[in-house]
């Protein structure tokens, strides 16, 4: 098998590598001292890096240093926005018990939905998606008006972490707002990719996580508007508004702000240099492979800079995946696994595509470390592994 | 006489190689070796239960997600890439189905045989060879030697104790050319190879052995059964038809069987019965004394050859009737597609529905499925 040191690393939406600034960040903080929540000098230390960094971040995201709370990941930080922004809304009026969520959302938020359904009586209402897997304002509207009294909140994904594709969450925050409803959008894939000012967006929760920006795993924030109290999921010592008890990871909070800094700093060359890198390799791959489907959105403006994703007819993910990474070309297919098994991508079925097109895709996710030869990789690969995953037919 | 030119997992090249990984020891022992002797390999775990997490309780087989995960770590420790391929449907159709059939025609299936046949060395392996792949590796005791002429043989594993040869009886010349058995010909008890898995690195060591039918978690194949067939009262009776008792569904009995008659009182002269015919028209179940489950001679159907079939006429050959078994000495003879054996000795417990695997030596001739028996001696 391909040596991992000669290895085409293309799936950043998965995790993309540090930054060596916010390697250092996070070093040169691992041999501090302190609680953030200690009243002695040393915890005094810690809160000022803690403050400091909830700033830098708070600025990076348009936000108020306030609203930034910091959770264990993006994970963790979708659970808090429906999971407790459910509970708040309901136990403040028990009328409210409908949640409007798209049906193309990470498993961290769409989980967190039927659990809802299924353990807390929500009535889960899935928002219809057009061919590219975005929300349709007029329907999103629709189902506010026939009854905003009983809403619980609505939450729509800033980009899709399969397809790429943007919504234009702002859009629906304004609507949302004339019916009083709060709307969270999971941002973790357009953070760093997209413009993302969360005050100018009208969200009132909005979820980034660290690993994906070049920052550390364990690390996200959920953005939260002031006016919002969720029913906390950790209960404890009451840090972060008391919203999310437990003690702060100091070092991963600096290094997440030091990422968040140079993903906004870098963000206009990351689009110019990354942008044609990923149109070269879509353009490449439908050369080489000519009934090859681009999922998505077509229009760059209307997709993730660095995403690029296919469906190849008649091939199973999981053969594409094993014959590229014997090449030492590293991918994904963009879906979930259940048991290691692979399952049909939702974010493709809930776009109306064809079950066995839903099977055979594959992501290809750019990041600040691509370059030219990646993609030249997968340009001379593509063809010949897309033959024989044919052969190997569907199971 | 056959010379062996190769045997186990060494090849004049380096063979791209599937490894079959079940989460249990000897395959994950299997891949190991096989990657140590050069052969680039790729770990696999077949996913073969429609619902992986139903399983999560049942400490058998290769169903669980536990299972699954002690595979993926011991292709991390050995350093081979590893998938999970979702093979349940295929499972379900051509292992589960068949099983329920089988019992529900009064036949006793041997499950294992069958997913070696449909599964591991036809789904997977078309798959394997599909994607690039030379050969598909499993944990199997059992040896294959390749011939001077470069045609391939299967034999029994070097330790007889071990030997897993009988489940492999149904693989054709094409299966075995592409099989890899890098157990097969080492002379070691369990101890000595989960000595070696521990030796390696591999967690999987100190699990327990796996046995019965991996897919009926609670060991309970009565209980499966009755729940796919459903309760079907019939009765049982002796050899001349006198009614002894009833039973709850005659596809719950195996030729042989004397526990869990519950006839309530012993037979007139106080000797053991056994179940000796099961009648699944009539739903009818025919028991006696032991005496009468000597059989002579059978007829199998659907015979499949490692390599040519026999010359016309009968041959003297050993034959083994079940897995573990005892080898036993036949003449058997194919006359069209149909193959009659006759026993030197009287063999208890035959049933419809076994695979009977001939050996010549410690070479597999070839098997087939028992289709029916007789029970007076008589000559070929």
């Amino acid at each position: 098998m391909a040596d991992t040191a000669h290895s085409v690393y293309l799936d950043h939406a998965a995790t993309t590598p540090m930054w060596p600034e916010a390697v250092r960040t996070m070093t040169e903080q691992l041999t501090v001292v302190g609680n953030a929540s200690s009243l002695h000098g040393a915890g005094r230390r810690a809160r000022r890096t803690v403050e400091e960094s909830r700033e830098s971040l708070a600025a990076s995201l348009g936000a108020r240093p306030s609203e930034v709370v910091f959770t264990g990941g993006g994970t963790e930080a979708d659970n808090l926005a429906v999971k407790g922004l459910y509970w708040a809304r309901r136990d403040a009026d028990e009328a409210r018990t409908r949640v409007l969520a798209s049906p193309v959302e990470h498993h961290a938020v769409l989980d967190a939905v039927e659990w809802l359904a299924e353990h807390e009586g929500a009535r889960v209402e899935w928002l219809p998606v057009d061919v590219y897997g975005r929300v349709r304002p007029d329907a999103f509207r629709e189902a506010l008006e026939r009854d905003p009294d009983d809403v619980a909140l609505a939450t729509v994904m800033w980009a899709n972490n399969e397809i790429g594709t943007v919504t234009d969450v702002r859009e629906l925050a304004q609507i949302a707002a004339e019916f009083g409803v709060p709307l969270h959008a999971d941002a973790v894939q357009a953070f760093g990719q997209l413009d993302i000012g969360f005050e100018d967006s009208g969200l009132a929760a909005l979820t980034v996580t660290g690993h994906k920006i070049g920052g550390p795993y364990g690390i996200g924030a959920l953005l939260l508007g002031r006016e919002y109290t969720p029913v906390p999921l950790l209960h404890g010592g009451g840090q972060e508004r008391h919203v999310r008890s437990g003690t702060l990871d100091t070092p991963a909070v600096a290094a997440f702000a030091t990422a968040g800094r140079l993903a906004v700093e870098r963000r206009d060359e990351f689009v110019r240099e990354v942008g044609p890198l990923r149109d070269a390799l879509v353009e490449a791959v439908l050369d080489a492979v000519p009934d090859a489907v681009l999922n998505g959105d077509p229009d760059p403006a209307g997709r993730l800079p660095a995403n690029a994703h296919f469906s190849f007819p008649g091939c199973e993910g999981d053969s594409l995946l094993l014959l590229l990474d014997a090449q030492g070309i590293e991918c994904s297919t963009g879906s979930a696994c259940t048991a290691g098994v692979a399952q049909p991508s939702h974010v493709l079925l809930a776009t109306g595509t064809d079950p066995d097109l839903a099977r055979g895709t594959l992501r290809f996710s750019l990041g600040h470390t691509s370059t030219k030869a990646d993609i030249e990789a997968v340009a001379e690969t593509i063809a010949p592994v897309v033959t024989r995953a044919r052969n190997a037919g569907l199971t | 006489m056959t010379t062996a030119s190769s045997r186990g997992t060494t090849s004049a090249r380096p063979l791209r190689v599937l490894a079959a990984m079940s989460g249990g020891v000897d395959s994950a022992v299997a891949a190991a070796r096989a990657a140590e002797s050069g052969h680039e390999v790729t770990g696999v775990h077949l996913a073969l239960s429609a619902n992986p997490k139903s399983f999560r309780t049942g400490a058998r087989g290769c169903c669980t997600v536990e299972d699954s995960n002690d595979a993926r770590r011991a292709a991390d420790v050995i350093g081979i890439p590893f998938y999970v391929w979702d093979l349940a449907e295929r499972f379900r159709e051509d292992v589960v189905e068949d099983f329920v059939a089988e019992y529900e025609a009064g036949r006793t299936p041997n499950p294992c045989l069958r997913c070696n046949e449909k599964i591991k060395f036809a789904a997977l392996l078309d798959k394997a060879l599909a994607l690039g792949f030379d050969a598909v590796c499993t944990g199997h005791y059992a040896t294959v030697v390749t011939r001077e002429d470069g045609a391939r043989e299967l034999h029994r594993a070097s330790d007889a104790a071990k030997d897993q040869s009988y489940v492999l009886g149904v693989l054709d010349e094409r299966q075995l050319a592409h099989a890899m058995f890098p157990l097969g010909d080492t002379l070691t008890t369990k101890g000595e190879i989960r000595d070696e898995a521990e030796r390696r690195g591999l967690s999987v060591a100190k699990k327990p052995d796996s046995h019965d039918i991996c897919f009926i978690a609670d060991g309970d194949t009565q209980g499966f059964l009755a729940n796919r067939l459903g309760k079907a009262e019939g009765d049982i009776v002796d050899e001349s038809g006198t009614h002894l008792g009833t039973h709850e569904g005659a596809y719950g009995f195996t030729i042989g069987q004397r526990k869990g008659l519950r006839l309530g009182h012993p037979a007139p002269d106080g000797k053991p019965r056994y179940v000796l015919d099961i009648s699944p028209v009539d739903n009818t179940v025919t028991v006696g004394p032991a005496a009468s489950l000597d059989v002579w001679s059978l007829t199998a159907l659907n015979p499949r050859w490692c390599g040519e079939p026999p010359a016309a006429g009968p041959r003297t050959y050993t034959a083994q009737l079940r897995a573990h078994g005892a080898e036993t000495e036949v003449e058997a003879e194919l006359k069209d597609g149909t193959l009659h054996v006759h026993f030197s000795h009287p063999e208890r417990g035959v049933a419809p529905g076994q695979a009977l695997v001939l050996y010549d030596g410690t070479r597999v001739v070839g098997s087939a499925t028992i289709a029916s028996t007789e029970r007076v001696a008589a000559g070929v």
